[in-house]
């Protein structure tokens, strides 16, 4: 058991099992900016996973954002959404991040469950 | 800004004693804006704070767009009518005091969307209105959540605190009319 407590320590953070159910329910924090299928205060979130930062059509970027460069995946998300403005100093999205592991975790699981729904994200 | 606006805030704050303005909160209350950016807070601290503002008035803007669906939609009440008319003045409200603040910052105010591309479709009631509304609301006092902490400047950031409180009570009075707990937790998130 103390082996088993050792190792699961230390896993990186990301690797974290989501729920997407609760990743869900976190969603709603970010309706006022965001949505799946479109651009609103912030870029759709369809494509999401794959996607090299800073491409989605027709949304303006910051400069910051534009020369980022990484590909969101599961660790580069969890990164960005621990603490956005640390993570891309000058990036839009003035918000402090979301702090918890197992939250981060929830909300990638359900971005990436909602993002391969062909009836949202056609 | 004027005399009525300023004297009761400042009378507010110097009853608190302790309270120490930054030079940035001070010229911006006085309406000296080309004093905004010196002293205290730097250029840098300031379009970081303009930044974070812009975020929360493109997501205010977006509110007052889907307040302006819901009141010509047909499908409220009167009682409800006035009530989101009202709740979309305070986000005008928002707004207009957001696009200033940017740009006492030295900062460029975004502006409203052409599209918002808002589901229409699924807005067949009264109830279907409320909840949409409702779901905004609570994004929006998320995002307040989210900004009031980062916000260098503690004046802009008990202003937009201010605001926080306003949208959870828009938040609470839209969950009461759709037959839901007004205040389902004692933390919001």
């Amino acid at each position: 058991m103390a082996l088993a407590a050792t190792l699961l320590a230390g896993l990186p953070v990301w690797a974290a099992e989501g729920d997407p159910g609760r990743g869900e329910e976190i969603y709603q924090r970010c309706v006022a900016c965001h949505t799946l299928a479109h651009n609103r205060v912030g870029p759709r979130h369809c494509g999401l996973f794959g996607r090299k930062a800073g491409t989605v059509p027709n949304y303006q970027y910051s400069p910051a954002m534009k020369k980022y460069g990484v590909t969101w995946n599961d660790e580069t998300l969890d990164r960005f959404l621990e603490n956005p403005l640390k993570t891309v100093p000058g990036t839009k999205m003035g918000y402090a991040g979301v702090k918890d592991p197992q939250e981060r975790a929830d909300l990638i699981a359900y971005l990436k469950r909602a993002t391969a729904n062909p009836e949202i994200c056609k | 800004m004027s005399a009525i606006d300023t004297t009761p805030r400042r009378s507010f704050l110097s009853g608190f004693g302790k309270i120490t303005l930054s030079t940035t909160a001070i010229a911006l209350l006085a309406g000296q804006e080309h004093l905004a950016l010196v002293g205290s807070a730097s250029a840098q601290t300031a379009s970081n704070d303009a930044a974070i503002l812009n975020s929360a008035l493109g997501a205010e803007q977006q509110a007052i767009a889907a307040y302006q669906l819901g009141a010509e939609s047909g499908l409220l009440q009167k009682p409800v009518l006035e009530l989101a008319v009202q709740f979309q003045g305070h986000h005008k409200q928002h707004a207009d005091a957001l696009a200033k603040a940017v740009q006492k910052l030295g900062g460029k105010p975004v502006t409203p969307l052409k599209d918002y591309s808002f589901a229409k479709e699924k807005l067949k009631s009264q109830k279907d209105v409320l909840a949409f509304a409702a779901s905004l609301e609570k994004g929006a006092v998320s995002a307040y959540l989210g900004a009031v902490p980062i916000l260098a400047d503690r004046d802009l950031a008990r202003a937009a605190a201010s605001i926080l409180g306003d949208e959870a009570m828009h938040w609470a009075v839209l969950r009461q009319a759709l037959g839901q707990n007004p205040v389902p937790d004692a933390f919001v998130s």
